[in-house]
């Protein structure tokens, strides 16, 4: 089952290209990138694997996009994300996330039914591989 | 021409064209303007120019074969120039579309190699990703060999540096720099960083003449000026100060002009009543003769000589 998560995620898979085109718009606007990897797309799972830290003062997208060969040739079969970081005053947030690459398998995520206090129904996901 | 058909590729390129409207001879002709002296540099920058703007003729063509290696040592002694040199060099780059960004990040030994085993490799990475699209420039180079210590995780640095400079050729451009005798043993011991430097810049010391025009830019550049009696008194300066130890060309000249401006400043200070502004704009001749450099230079030195 495809994950959608983060911008551009109902779009067909972004080529390199595209990734360091949508890299140096972050860089323009002064934003720093983190690359992040995971093997559980759930939905829940907010943090993922941090993939060294964060990159403060890049010029070029080239910085970025050798860290991201690195990270596929150690996680190639997982989920790799970048984080666009907004450090101005006030927001000092995650601005843009997107999906760099994904595992060639993708888990499913599963509904499951739980009976709680006589006939109440609780429902919640799992992700099945 | 004929409007009707679609205009062919100019079989022709005017490269004088290309060099106004690159931007480039901007670049140059500031260099000209703001660097005192430095010929053989400057002609060396001039001959990198127009190799570039050949290349980028070429490829209009579809002749380029590769892109040209521009990595380049600077040596000189202190003082001459290399690291002003340096940014020009990046902006020069940048114009001329070989360099993405043309930014300048400057590192020094510290910045690249670490204190433990494994810290080196990402503090090494982590300045070659801020230099991505621009210039790396290595101040005393040297430094990142130390042949006396086998343990010394420079060795490591060279290593990763040696590689992205031959597989990273499109994204930077790196530039080291040194005093020639220390840069040339620096190279004999690693010859990896000798073949993949193209150029080989080195930066001569001023002359006495030439100092004296920096010093005149220099004040100028903060709103001051020598009055006659402190130009000749600059002149005489500057051929005693040759003489002594530590001698580092411009740096000694900036240096010197500093504490003649403290002198001056001390001068107004104690004089009494008001000051105009030609007072305040001027170095006269006894702030640059109350230099310890007229009496022979530093007291112990002077003892040493004696």
């Amino acid at each position: 089952m495809r994950i959608t998560q983060g911008c551009f995620s109902f779009l067909p898979d972004l080529t390199d290209e595209q990734i360091s085109a949508q890299v140096e718009y972050c860089l323009s606007k002064g934003w720093a990138i983190g690359i992040e990897y995971t093997d559980d797309p759930h939905p829940r799972n907010t943090y993922w694997e941090m993939w060294g830290n964060p990159m403060f003062d890049l010029k070029d997208a080239k910085g970025v996009m050798l860290e991201l060969a690195d990270c596929r040739k150690a996680h190639g079969d997982s989920y790799i994300r970048f984080n666009a970081f907004d450090s101005t005053r006030g927001f000092e947030t995650v601005t843009m996330s997107f999906i760099v690459n994904r595992p060639k398998v993708e888990p499913r995520i599963r509904m499951v039914r739980q009976e709680v206090d006589g006939r109440s129904q609780r429902y919640s996901f799992e992700t099945v591989r | 021409m004929n409007a009707e058909t679609p205009a062919p590729l100019p079989p022709k390129v005017d490269l004088r064209a290309e060099f106004e409207e690159s931007g480039v001879k901007a670049v140059l002709d500031e260099l000209d303007a703001e660097l005192v002296g430095l010929a053989p540099v400057k002609a060396r920058i001039r001959e990198t120019a127009a190799l570039l703007l050949v290349e980028r003729a070429r490829k209009r063509f579809g002749l380029s074969t590769e892109t040209p290696t521009l990595h380049m040592s600077f040596t000189g002694n202190p003082g001459t120039g290399k690291t002003t040199v340096a940014l020009k060099m990046a902006g020069l780059l940048h114009r001329l579309g070989y360099v993405r960004k043309g930014h300048l990040v400057s590192v020094t030994r510290d910045d690249l190699v670490g204190q433990y085993i494994g810290h080196t490799a990402p503090k090494t990475k982590e300045v070659l990703k801020k230099a991505m699209g621009g210039v790396l420039f290595i101040d005393e180079a040297y430094y990142l060999y130390k042949p006396d210590n086998e343990r010394d995780y420079g060795a490591e640095a060279i290593e990763i540096l040696l590689q992205v400079m031959e597989n990273n050729r499109d994204d930077l451009v790196v530039i080291l720099a040194g005093y020639a005798d220390r840069m040339e043993n620096f190279f004999q011991s690693n010859p990896g960083f000798r073949s993949r430097i193209a150029h080989h810049i080195e930066f001569p010391d001023y002359s006495d003449e030439e100092l004296g025009r920096i010093a005149e830019g220099m004040l100028a550049a903060q709103n001051y000026q020598l009055s006659p009696g402190a130009r000749a008194a600059m002149a005489e300066y500057i051929a005693a100060r040759r003489a002594q130890p530590h001698f580092a060309n411009a740096r000694s000249i900036r240096n010197a002009l500093d504490r003649a401006r403290l002198r001056a400043a001390n001068r107004l200070f104690s004089a009494d009543g008001a000051v105009t502004v030609e007072a305040l704009s001027t170095i006269e001749e006894g702030d640059i003769r109350a230099s310890r450099v007229f009496l022979g230079g530093l007291m112990h030195e002077r003892k040493a000589a004696e």
